[in-house]
């Protein structure tokens, strides 16, 4: 017997050439046990309304495009299923502190100019010759950073921010996690020049330990121990540089 | 020409929007309780340098209902800033190593709870002692 219940769908709609503010339209879709919201926004594309914007790819979590705050909660569209919320409506809004730029899909510009400003990618500490062989790392020394190396750069924990969304200046809890990723591993040379970055207002001292980063991240970093180790290590940076000749990170 | 326009929404009301976030308004307030009875702990001990009457007197006004509802309240306070101080402990504090293994949140925020407690409790043991 085809399955003929259906699902209430609740999508904040924004078309910059019409609209003047955001609006919520309501879509009733086919529901399914194994139906996840992203599959119910391509439901809608395909078969209701053409017009619907989203961001997506994998469908596994493992690309980070479609975030989205799903009954006001940050989550992975693909991630996140019907029946969760059957037989009641679901709401889908675009991710929090973004703005919009077309229906869920929001502008990720500020997002990504963060991300390149920690240069996130492993700056070696002295030149290595292929013939000198890999760079050897202990467990231990792996245990360091291996959490934070999960990011999918989806930006949830942007969304879960108030701090973020007071203060857009703020480099926020995911860029700050690989930044930690990086400085925290024992191959990489470029810690000093990313505390730069780490030391600033704007830095890990804008975070007031709300904590709700590493509640909604879905792949398990854990963005306010990232950021928190760092204040300890800022303020270390400061004080250590009237102790040491060259500072403590130099 | 660009057709982009972002809408930009508004964060009034930001701290209503998730319980998380209320639990979170309510941690940071629950700080001025710990200041207020560090404020009345302070004027105690000003009444105790300006002499026995005076010491007495504060010591009479701390016996008032007044005072005990609002120590009560301070009680309460406290008990719930020292939890949710413990519960974000775990995401302060640098990986600790422990064969091989760092140790889990629960862990680190037992251990500061129950520092919490064995502290409170040695308190109250040296506080019976003194008043003997």
């Amino acid at each position: 017997m085809p399955d003929e219940r259906t699902i209430e769908i609740e999508v904040l709609r924004y078309r910059p050439e019409q609209d003047a503010v955001p609006f919520f339209q309501s879509y009733r879709v086919p529901f399914t046990e194994d139906m996840s919201i992203l599959q119910a926004l391509q439901y809608i594309k395909d078969h209701l309304d053409g017009t619907l914007s989203f961001r997506w790819s994998c469908r596994m979590a493992i690309c980070g495009s479609c975030g989205q705050m799903i009954d006001g909660v940050p989550k992975l569209g693909c991630k996140t299923f019907l029946r969760d919320y059957f037989p009641g409506k679901v709401r889908v809004e675009p991710l929090e502190h973004f703005p919009i730029e077309r229906d869920l899909v929001v502008g990720m510009d500020d997002f990504i100019a963060k991300l390149q400003r920690i240069k996130p990618w492993i700056v070696p500490r002295e030149p290595r010759t292929l013939a000198e062989g890999e760079h050897l790392q202990t467990p231990a020394q792996l245990e360091q950073f291996l959490q934070f190396s999960s990011c999918i750069n989806c930006m949830l924990c942007y969304a879960a921010c108030p701090q973020y969304g007071l203060d857009p200046d703020f480099i926020g809890p995911g860029v700050l996690a690989l930044l930690h990723r990086y400085n925290a591993d024992s191959r990489d040379g470029a810690r000093a020049e990313r505390m730069e970055l780490v030391n600033a207002e704007e830095g890990v001292w804008s975070c007031t330990a709300v904590g709700y980063c590493s509640e909604v991240c879905p792949k398990g970093v854990d963005p306010a121990n990232a950021v928190n180790q760092n204040k300890t290590a800022s303020a270390l940076d400061y004080f250590l540089r009237f102790v040491l000749p060259k500072g403590a990170t130099r | 020409m660009s057709g982009r326009r972002p809408y930009v929404r508004p964060m009034r009301g930001w701290w209503r929007r998730d319980p998380f976030f209320v639990r979170y308004m309510i941690r940071e307030a629950t700080a001025v309780l710990v200041v207020a009875y560090a404020v009345a702990l302070l004027v105690g001990l000003v009444r105790l340098a300006q002499g026995e009457a005076a010491y007495d007197a504060w010591l009479a006004a701390q016996r008032t209902p007044l005072a005990l509802i609002f120590y009560v309240v301070l009680l309460a306070g406290f008990l719930y800033h020292s939890f949710t101080w413990f519960e974000i402990m775990p995401k302060t504090m640098p990986m600790i190593v422990v064969r091989g293994k760092s140790l889990g949140p629960r862990v680190i925020t037992g251990a500061g709870l129950g520092a919490a407690v064995a502290a409170s409790l040695l308190l109250l043991l040296l506080a019976r002692d003194f008043a003997r």
